[in-house]
């Protein structure tokens, strides 16, 4: 059945499934019964007439009426659910950015001032997958990573993106999904509630990871774009958060070929400390 | 008209009987006085009732195809870590090392999709009654351009031989899936799928789109232009008003696809943007800005969700049509069948976006689809309503047509059902291409369309043909394929609740995924037996042809014209003059009659006895 939740809103829809199930449930086995009961008890009889009876008004209003306000129901429920996942992420939400290419998942962090630097798809390479635009000062602390950490409690704002053909993040415990187009970037917020730990705990498997899967068709490897997610309690989190380096850091020689091009923007990216990332996050952990 | 009956030679009824030259149309001129050749009767005909027959045959051959292609990925999702060596001969390259190859698993996945939706259910099924039944129940001698008939089924043909040809090119068919979502089938370097066989799936579906403008366009003009005296559309049987709907549908939204593709292919080819922006893909950035791969989307659902109406409302016209004649029962609120035939074909042009609530778009352009999509649901019940009423107090006749038309509402609410759930944004969020998907249209879609067409088969064969199908072997087709079909699907939601995604290769990947290996196997195995159980239905199809029980003019006791001609109709379909109509299609048991059926072309003046007061409502 549905994977175990760990998102706040994963809990809200689960409980709008599992009503509509019941309420389809209902509806399935009355008109199967109906169905069935009638195809036998009115089977062909030697000499009956079957009841003459085209129409009447009233329970064909009255069946028109009874689907309509259901519907109008589940539709209630179902906006106001939605409006609440697609709204606004909180102000104070984790940001990181997960950009989707055949056949695979590139993560990356704002690093400690919690903007994402600039990205261009034409300078992307073999070593700048992410195609980091280094003139922009925002981007000089921004750090790629191997999978995704988010803290527990929090809420985390996913930025989406894809560099060549459509994908689609899906991670099935948080119920997330958002597809990733490129030359258009989406978004989706979400507040994990368990650690990895606690769901391995609850789950009974020691190995048990989350994961993020592909959800749109994009070639050969579709099936096999898999990230991992990790979920931390806030402590660990900003631990794994401050041990990063950030991109520009770890290329030095694709800084210096941008400090060539710029030497003012260059300068002032010299002028940032290299080491002790804070992330802004914690403030508000 | 008048002038061409008195040079009608009289066709006596009986399979085999040769049909005389009939002068019906001015087209056929000059073929007055001699007999067809075998090219112009059979292979360039313009009756629609041969016209029909191609397409059916066409159809059944293409599902044969699709059913296959969808054997061989069942084959590989039951056992993804198992070999195939046997099929090497038969896949060649398409198997490494006795691997399926990945890329081939969506070329598989696409072709299948794409010949059943639109090569079997919408040529197939509507294509075959529509041209069977429209003139033969609106009381015509034939379609009311014969010659655009005949265009429409060679442009099918013709666009059926290039899909089929792209099965075999060099780098594979197309393996977009079925929607075909750029910038995967706009780039023929993503994919070797989206090389040459992309292209030949945009061209296939352009001469598909043409034929299906001509078929449209014929069939509209003769429900309009060429019912016969007393027909009005208030007397019209419900298959006719569903295929006059669904024709429209068709003209409406083909085009758009049309259009889709057009810009696709000049995306493809002549350096447009489009479908393009900011791609990096295969080692270079594309000089590609401005355009959007949503926009396509947009496009595409503009038809692809009217296209599921396209493909269920003639199963839904003829289902009601069986319904009734076997429960020898008028259709329940008839003028409410129509309503809502006329309310579902409307806003299925409103809901498009529901396929579209995680692409990114504009959560409040989402709420207003999900509320459009759940009002649907209105009408579809009315429908399922209206059908159960006709059930009750019946006296119910259970023909192998009668249990599919049983089978086709059973499938219809438990694939409707779960549409329930997709139409709403907040769940899609977490059902969107899973395999909750995949079961869901493949119940309400897939199947009941599927079980529409057999009804009416079943149904129309000895009006076809002159003879019936075999019962029994009905019977038996009939519960094999209903149990498959929810014993492949319903395990199908479960796995899709998981979280299963669609078009996925292998599951092994993912611990999420891997905890239904056995239910995979499960459905596999269900698959290809039910698969299999078809074939006990193309071998009574074939065997009756020839070998069949012979047909009496009006087997079932009907009520709706094409049961007034001789058991097989000839070329201008009645021999005498076209019997006037006087009341609607669906007197049966009427009280104070002497018969529990009264044919529409019966007067009122011969019925004394049973001319209810209802009547006058019915004008
Ligand atoms: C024996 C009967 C059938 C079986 C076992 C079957 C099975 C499947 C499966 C498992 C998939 C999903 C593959 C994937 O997403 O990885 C699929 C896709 C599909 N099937 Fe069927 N199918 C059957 C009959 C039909 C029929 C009658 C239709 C007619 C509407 C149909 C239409 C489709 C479509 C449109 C897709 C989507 C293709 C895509 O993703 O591009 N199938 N089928
Ligand atoms: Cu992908
Ligand atoms: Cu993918």
């Amino acid at each position: 059945m549905n994977p175990p939740i760990a998102s706040v809103h994963g809990h809200a829809t689960e409980r709008m499934f599992w009503t509509t199930m019941i309420i389809l449930g209902i509806v399935f086995a009355l008109t199967h019964i109906l169905l069935f009961v009638y195809s036998y008890k009115y089977q062909h009889k030697e000499g009956r007439r079957a009841f003459f009876f085209p129409h009447n008004n009233k329970i064909e209003i009255i069946w028109t009426l009874i689907p309509a306000i259901v519907m109008a129901g589940l539709v209630f429920a179902g906006w106001k659910e939605w409006s609440r996942i697609m709204g606004p992420a909180p102000k104070d939400a984790v940001v990181l950015e997960v950009m989707g290419k055949q056949f695979n998942w590139l993560v990356r962090y704002p690093g400690r001032d919690q903007k994402l630097g600039v990205v261009n798809y034409r300078l992307i390479d073999a070593t700048n997958e992410f195609g980091f635009d280094l003139s922009d000062q925002s981007g000089l602390d921004d750090f790629v990573a191997p999978e995704i950490h988010v803290p527990k409690g929090h809420p985390v704002l996913l930025r989406i993106r894809s560099r060549d053909v459509l994908h689609a993040v899906y991670m099935p415990h948080f119920r997330v999904q958002m597809y990733a187009v490129p030359g258009m970037p989406t978004k989706f917020w979400f507040t994990p509630t368990k650690t990895t730990d606690e769901m391995r705990a609850q789950t009974g498997n020691p190995k048990f990871n989350y994961e993020l899967a592909c959800n749109q068709i994009c070639g050969r490897g579709h099936f096999a774009m898999k990230l991992n997610i990790v979920v931390d309690e806030p402590d660990d989190y900003v631990a794994w958060f401050s041990q990063q380096k950030s991109f520009s850091e770890q290329n030095p020689d694709i800084l210096a070929s941008f400090k060539q091009k710029t030497n003012k923007l260059a300068s002032k990216a010299a002028a940032i400390p290299a080491a002790a990332v804070v992330p802004a996050a914690n403030a508000s952990l | 008209m008048a002038a061409n009956l008195s040079n009608q030679a009289q066709v006596q009824g009986g399979a085999g009987v040769t049909e005389p030259g009939i002068s019906h149309n001015e087209h056929t001129h000059h073929d007055e006085h001699h007999e067809q050749g075998f090219l112009s009767k059979y292979v360039f005909s313009t009756d629609h009732k041969t016209i029909a027959k191609q397409f059916l045959i066409t159809g059944m051959l293409w599902a044969i195809i699709g059913g296959t292609l969808s054997s061989l990925f069942r084959l590989q999702l039951g056992w993804p870590e198992s070999t195939f060596e046997w099929l090497q001969p038969v896949l060649g390259k398409w198997i490494e090392a006795g691997k399926l190859n990945p890329e081939f698993y969506l070329a598989l996945v696409t072709m299948h999709g794409t010949i059943m939706v639109f090569f079997v259910l919408t040529a197939g099924l509507s294509g075959t009654f529509s041209n069977f039944l429209i003139p033969l129940q609106i009381g015509a001698r034939d379609m009311a351009s014969g010659f655009m008939n005949m265009l429409s089924y060679w442009f099918f043909f013709i666009s059926s031989v290039i899909m089929f040809v792209s099965l075999f090119i060099e780098t594979g068919p197309a393996a977009a899936g079925w929607t075909i979502y750029p910038p995967l089938s706009a780039l023929p370097q993503a994919i070797p799928g989206s090389g040459a066989g992309m292209t030949l799936w945009l061209v296939s579906m352009a001469l598909f789109i043409v034929s299906q403008l001509l078929g449209g366009v014929n069939y509209i003009t003769t429900v309009i232009n060429l019912r016969t005296q007393g027909m009005s559309m208030s007397k019209l049987p419900l298959t006719i008003w569903a295929f006059f709907l669904t024709a429209i549908l068709g003209l409406l939204a083909f085009p758009v696809l049309f259009s889709a593709a057009l810009l696709l292919i000049f995306d493809r080819s002549f350096g447009t943007s489009f479908f393009l922006s900011d791609i990096y893909i295969a080692g270079q950035a594309l000089p590609n800005t401005g355009g959007s791969p949503i926009l396509f989307q947009h496009l595409f659902w503009f038809l692809g969700h009217p296209e599921v109406y396209i493909v269920i409302m003639p199963a839904m016209g003829m289902v009601s049509e069986i319904l009734a004649t076997n429960s020898r029962k008028p259709i329940f609120g008839y003028r409410a069948m129509i309503g809502s035939l006329i309310g579902i074909s409307l806003l299925s042009f409103v809901v498009w976006a529901h396929h579209m609530f995680v692409t990114g778009m504009n959560p409040f352009l989402g709420s207003v689809f999900m509320f459009l999509t759940l009002i649907i649901a209105v009408p579809s019940a009315v429908k399922t309503f209206n059908w159960l009423a006709t059930l009750w107090r019946g006296n119910i006749r259970f023909t192998s047509a009668m249990l599919f038309s049983i089978g086709f509402v059973s499938l219809f609410i438990a694939g409707g059902l779960t549409g329930i759930v997709l139409g709403n944004a907040a769940l899609d969020i977490q059902m969107h291409n899973t395999y909750f998907v995949v079961a869901h249209f493949h119940l309400v879609m897939g199947s009941s369309a599927f079980f529409g067409l057999f009804a009416g088969v079943y149904h129309w064969f000895p009006k076809m043909f002159g003879r019936h199908l075999d019962e029994k072997l009905g019977y038996i087709h009939f519960w094999l394929t209903f149990l498959g079909v929810y014993l492949v699907f319903l395990p199908m939601h479960y796995v899709g609740i998981a979280g299963f995604p669609r078009r996925y290769y292998a599951w092994t990947g993912f611990d999420t995924f891997s905890q239904f290996a056995n239910l995979n196997k499960f459905i596999s195995v269900a698959a290809i037996l039910a698969f299999f159980a078809q074939f006990v239905f193309v071998f009574n199809f074939f065997y009756s042809i020839f070998r069949g029980r012979r047909a009496s003019e009006n087997p079932w006791n009907s009520t709706t014209l094409e049961w007034t001609t001789p058991v097989v109709p000839g070329h201008g379909n009645w021999p005498g003059a076209i019997p006037a109509v006087h009341r609607w299609p669906y007197d049966y048991s009427k009280p104070g009659a002497a018969e529990d059926f009264i044919p529409q072309n019966v007067p009122y003046s011969q019925t004394q006895s049973s001319n209810l007061p209802y009547e006058k409502e019915m004008e």
